[in-house]
């Protein structure tokens, strides 16, 4: 059976204000999933129920198919959790912490002890695995339950906001992690505030604003979706690029809809298509020969698309 | 970490960890109770609790170095119903305070709970593996205090000078700790703020039972059944050659009368059992409804 998440009508309520608004979405498959939103629109609150940390008001979590409110032991036994920061007994060793972990999944002693290497090698704190987890730092500390959602190589990854407290570097450890754990027959769903990360290791997106789901997709189907196959692109060249030269031979390039200067070697292009259009455009600019250095989008596409259904989400 | 985490480990495909392979919860239970107790050892609560027995075992041994044992020597009942069955109290209440009193409002407060609770786990299993984590903390801190009263009685009475009655009482005492650590537990799982639930406890049980004790009989004179506190008072029984009349009447300088209660065995017992089924189960209704928000 594929992994799956599911939530049906999905709702939590504190007092008068809906968290989450009959939240309804299925992502099955060994995938990456990136649920997005801004602050106050629920993506927590979802992970929330999802592993029975708080109670639904309506509706119901599945995971692989067993319900977490009904059987929550069962429904996270092939799930690995991060939600938010969680702090480990400060006494205890991540070796240690790893081994309670284990224990109460009901692993082997052997199993654990391998795992717990491979794991912690995996997060970079084999030297720290005997310290204790008191002295860590909140990075050390979020590597180390990156390392116990890992250790039961489960089918379900739920990671809510992962890079949390790591430095640059942590985060792009987190997301070459996150990156690799789609090679293995597994299901990672993650919220997360960075777009970027999102673009780099997801399948697919869901948007979630106000408690309701916006759309959920895959990351081609969104951005063709909401952008109308239209992207800005800037490009750099190695010498000034005079706008006669630019109106000459830039512009009459296939897909290039209009063109603005930024100075006198950069410009930003509007393409209009895909990926293919793209490329025939670059192909173009290089064809062209006048020293070009960069091409990249303006903002990605997934920005563009963020920023014009997240209107007044903010909080 | 790397660039690529690597596929499932030879001979640990995804999703191995089935359900079918997790324990039962009495067993999780255990097993959380183990690297609970553990953490505790390790603790700066830990030393703490051990200095306030040992600060008390170091007066009552230099009060008994003053006195040369006086009044004690050839009554070993004596020597271990007042020092033991008239003070293990006071460690006991000590030990729920420090082990228990934010065993639970800790898991909120600290974001332990975060940890424990993403894993496939009952409520109940946390909750009673970090209330045997806490008794077994506070049994050994009893235990020390009972080797502090042995040695001073090996020293005034005599190596031999062990009453049986003195595992009686022991027994008892483990009666009323557990009562008393229910009660403490309920008291945690109604705070989500480890000061919270750490001061209503000490107060409760340092200051509040007592004057409520003292309030019930003296002014509304009644029996304190109700109050855990009164129960305690049957830890000594065992060492009493002849148990206290269960309701006492004296006169006093006014000319009235005053009345005092004694608990009897079963009254004590009953007090104690209700306490603990009664707090443990509440306290764990609690939790189970209790939200990680």
């Amino acid at each position: 059976m594929a992994p799956s998440l599911e939530a049906r009508s999905l709702t939590r309520r504190f007092g008068t204000f809906t968290a989450l608004d009959h939240l309804d979405l299925k992502v099955e498959g060994s995938k990456c999933v990136g649920f997005l939103g801004p602050n106050g629109a629920g993506k927590t609150t979802a992970l929330k129920m999802f592993t029975d940390l708080i109670f639904p008001t309506e509706g119901e979590a599945f995971v692989n198919g067993v319900s977490v409110q009904a059987n929550r032991k069962s429904a996270l036994s092939s799930c690995g959790v991060l939600i938010e920061t969680p702090e480990i007994y400060g006494s205890l060793s991540p070796r240690e912490a790893l081994e309670m972990v284990g224990a109460l999944r009901g692993m082997e002693r052997s199993e654990v002890r391998a795992r717990t290497d491979e794991v912690l090698a995996e997060v970079r704190m084999t030297e720290w695995a005997d310290e204790k987890f008191g002295r860590f730092s909140k990075g050390m500390k979020q590597r180390v339950n990156i390392a116990s959602t890992l250790l039961h190589d489960p089918e379900v990854l739920l990671l809510d906001e992962p890079s949390t407290g790591l430095d640059p570097r942590g985060v792009a450890e987190v997301r070459d992690i996150i990156r690799g754990l789609k090679q293995g027959r597994r299901l990672v769903f993650f919220s997360s505030h960075i777009l970027s990360e999102v673009v780099d290791v997801c399948d697919e997106v869901a948007l979630l604003n106000h408690g309701k789901l916006l759309f959920h997709d895959t990351l081609a189907n969104v951005t063709g979706r909401f952008t109308s196959g239209v992207t800005e692109v800037d490009v750099e060249f190695l010498q000034p690029v005079p706008d006669d030269l630019v109106a000459r031979s830039i512009r009459p390039i296939p897909g290039v809809e209009s063109w603005a200067r930024q100075d006198a070697q950069r410009l930003t292009l509007t393409i209009a298509g895909g990926p293919p259009v793209k490329s025939r455009v670059l192909e173009g600019l290089v064809g062209l020969k006048l020293g070009l250095v960069a091409f990249k989008e303006s903002k990605n596409a997934l920005e563009a698309v963020y920023l014009s259904q997240v209107t007044d989400g903010e909080s | 970490m790397s660039a690529a985490t690597p596929a499932p480990s030879p001979g640990l495909p995804a999703g191995s960890s089935s359900a079918s392979r997790l324990p039962g919860t009495w067993a999780q239970a255990l097993l959380l109770s183990r690297y609970q107790f553990r953490d505790y050892l390790r603790s700066r609560r830990f030393i703490l609790m051990m200095s306030i027995v040992g600060v008390i075992g170091a007066i009552i041994t230099l009060v008994l170095y003053h006195y040369n044992g006086a009044g004690l020597s050839g009554s070993a009942d004596a020597f271990y119903g007042s020092l033991w069955g008239g003070g293990v109290y006071v460690v006991i209440i000590f030990s729920g305070i420090i082990f228990g009193g934010d065993a639970i409002a800790g898991e909120f407060q600290n974001k332990t709970g975060y940890f424990l609770m993403g894993l496939p786990i009952r409520r109940t299993s946390v909750y009673a593996g970090k209330f045997l984590a806490a008794l077994a903390a506070s049994l050994v801190a009893t235990v020390f205090y009972l080797l502090i009263l042995v040695a001073n009685g090996a020293y005034y009475l005599g190596a031999g000078a062990v009453p049986l009655a003195l595992l009686e009482s022991f027994g008892i005492m483990l009666l009323y700790l557990l009562a008393l650590l229910g009660a403490v537990f309920l008291f945690s799982s109604m705070f989500k703020n480890s000061l919270y639930a750490v001061l209503v406890v000490a107060v409760l049980f340092l200051f509040g039972f007592m004057i409520i004790v003292a309030l019930v009989v003296g002014l509304v004179k009644t029996e304190p059944w109700f109050i855990i506190d009164y129960a305690r008072g049957v830890i000594s029984y065992p060492f009493d050659p002849v148990l206290p009349a269960h309701v006492m009447t004296s006169r006093t300088f006014g000319g009235g009368t005053t009345t005092s209660y004694n608990p009897t065995y079963p009254e004590g017992f009953a007090i104690m059992i209700g306490y603990f089924l009664l707090t443990a189960i509440a306290g764990l209704v609690l939790f189970e409804r209790e939200e990680f928000t």
